[in-house]
């Protein structure tokens, strides 16, 4: 089977005063069917990885490629159909949904670009009682809903597009506690469901360790360590991502203080490790 | 156990004809960290704020919340700002939006302790020094004459903790103290604050939606939701051994406590939370 999505050595820049390398040569594939997570700390890189995916960023150098061909960059022009089997789902719903057009007009908009690619209808009715709204809602605005309810409408909208690759940034973290991990198994299920991919981009790694297949952990624009969920979870190797997992306090009701690092950054978590990657 | 140093009783605040906080009770003790759990919209941060007057004008309160023997509610603005920053300090969830972008680290720190200390020019410096030393600002000298824009979001968390501890206050009112930061940063966060209500009693009100969190630090818990009390008890009775269903809705939403959301199909479309958008 080949991949969905493969990214190759991708490099991305913001050009300043200091050239900032936000993305330093990053390798990432995803099959079809398959959850990836990319999760790291503000500034890591991850969000500039996700938009480059979707072509919202030039790359510096390298390639991102969708089913082999390379993604064009996001312009003023409509992007070719074959394109819109990409679906991007970001952190915050107010600023992705229309305030002005009806919540059932921009499911349409979704399943308009689905039609168009020659893929099979559907209703807007489908889509919101499939993330758990009811369908006498759709001729309401987004101001009428609650934040939770909004980001299920922005993941409706972009699943109706039928998508084979969802790009998730954040989709989670804008949501209350008790609604994220929900939220989280609602968006694996229907990705799956649909046989589509996702990378699903979070800071929060127990969320992602219930939801990702695999899990890539990234520190200053770097893959710092790869592989399936459970491994890196449960034994992870390099010193970046031990320092993260032991950072996590857990709702134990133990009293017990996560691990605090360093003040300042430890060298070691910038160095690489060939053997913290691809961990199966 | 001594007496409270605070203790708020039948606390009622309403907007209009919408109670947002209905008869909570809460006692601080000195040395402890008192939790206050809940969702957004449950009114912790609303009863927190009451402590301290900042709540908007058109509020109507009712209850009492004492300090030693004064009453807050019965105080009139000049009274109550001999006890804001003095007796009661308070930090916020976005250090950036508590400091002043435009003031340097050592004016704000200063300017505070001369005000309610009364001390000079070169005693308060002094005092700023050793405030910026204890909560692990590195370079403390040379911080005082630098912005906040200059630090680093844990760092400035660091600096408005400084701040609120200036003139030795009673209780601490900490509202997702830890929230904006990364989970590695949050982590030294909640180590500091911890050790700073051992080692000068204080009295620590934590408002978090966060449990992991709450589990970490807290001593006491108290859960809100829609403006009323459901439970309280220690830490451990909170944890452990939760009576209220919505206690025990909201641990097992925890992706911690719930690996079993994955294997499940994570089944999203039907929350626990009866009636999700509360009373109408």
């Amino acid at each position: 089977m080949s991949a969905l999505l493969t990214i190759d050595d991708l490099v991305v820049e913001y050009p300043g005063r200091v050239t900032v390398r936000a993305v330093d040569g990053i390798e990432l594939s995803i099959m079809p069917g398959e959850v990836l997570a990319l999760v790291g700390e503000s500034g890591c890189g991850k969000s500039s990885t996700a938009r480059a995916v979707v072509g919202m960023e030039r790359p510096q150098s390298g390639s991102v490629r969708y089913r082999g061909d390379a993604v064009p960059p996001l312009g003023l022009r409509r992007r070719p159909h074959r394109f819109t089997a990409m679906q991007m789902v970001f952190q915050d719903p107010n600023s992705s949904l229309n305030p002005r057009k009806r919540v059932g007009a921009q499911i349409n908009d979704g399943i308009a670009a689905a039609t168009a690619r020659g893929a099979a209808g559907s209703t807007p009715g489908e889509w919101i009682e499939a993330v758990g709204l009811d369908s006498s809602l759709l001729d309401r605005f987004p101001h009428q809903f609650s934040g939770g309810q909004r980001q299920r409408i922005a993941i409706a909208r972009a699943l109706a597009a039928r998508p084979d690759l969802i790009v998730a940034d954040e989709p989670i973290s804008a949501l209350d506690a008790s609604s994220q991990a929900a939220v989280a198994g609602l968006m694996r299920r229907l990705c799956l469901d649909a046989g589509a991919g996702m990378l699903f981009i979070s800071h929060d790694l127990s969320v992602v360790r219930v939801i990702a297949d695999r899990t890539a952990v990234m520190y200053r624009g770097k893959i710092v360590e790869s592989g399936r969920s459970e491994t890196i979870w449960s034994d992870p190797i390099h010193p970046y991502t031990q320092a993260l997992l032991s950072a996590i306090p857990h709702p134990d009701g133990r009293g017990i203080l996560p691990a605090a690092p360093d003040l300042e950054a430890p060298a070691a978590w910038s160095t690489l490790m060939p053997e913290a990657l691809d961990r199966s | 156990m001594r007496a409270p140093v605070l203790q708020i009783d039948d606390l009622t605040i309403g907007f209009g004809s919408t109670a947002v906080v209905r008869g909570v009770s809460l006692d601080l003790h000195a040395g402890r960290v008192q939790g206050l759990a809940g969702e957004s919209g449950s009114g912790k941060t609303v009863t927190a704020m009451s402590v301290l007057g900042l709540l908007p004008r058109t509020a109507t309160v009712t209850g009492s919340i004492r300090l030693g023997d004064v009453d807050l509610l019965g105080l009139r603005r000049r009274s109550l700002s001999a006890v804001r920053g003095r007796r009661v300090a308070m930090v916020f969830q976005d250090p950036s939006a508590s400091l002043h972008p435009q003031l340097t680290i050592g004016h704000q720190l200063t300017d505070h302790v001369r005000r309610h200390l009364k001390l000079d020019k070169a005693g308060a410096r002094s005092r700023a020094v050793e405030l910026l030393t204890r909560v692990r600002v590195p370079n403390p000298e040379n911080a005082l004459g630098r912005y906040p824009h200059q630090f680093s979001g844990g760092q400035r968390q660091r600096i408005a903790i400084a701040i609120a501890l200036a003139c030795d206050p009673e209780v601490l009112l900490a509202d997702e103290p830890t929230t904006a930061l990364d989970v590695t940063v949050q982590a030294g966060i909640l180590h500091l604050l911890r050790d700073l209500a051992i080692e000068r009693n204080l009295a620590v009100l934590l408002v978090t939606h966060d449990l992991g969190v709450m589990s970490a630090i807290a001593d006491d818990v108290a859960v809100m939701r829609h403006g009323l009390i459901v439970e309280s008890g220690t830490r451990e009775q909170i944890f452990l051994e939760p009576t209220h269903e919505y206690t025990r809705a909201l641990l097992a939403a925890m992706p911690d406590s719930a690996p079993a959301v994955r294997a499940a199909g994570a089944d999203a479309s039907a929350p626990d939370f009866p009636d999700e958008e509360g009373p109408s």
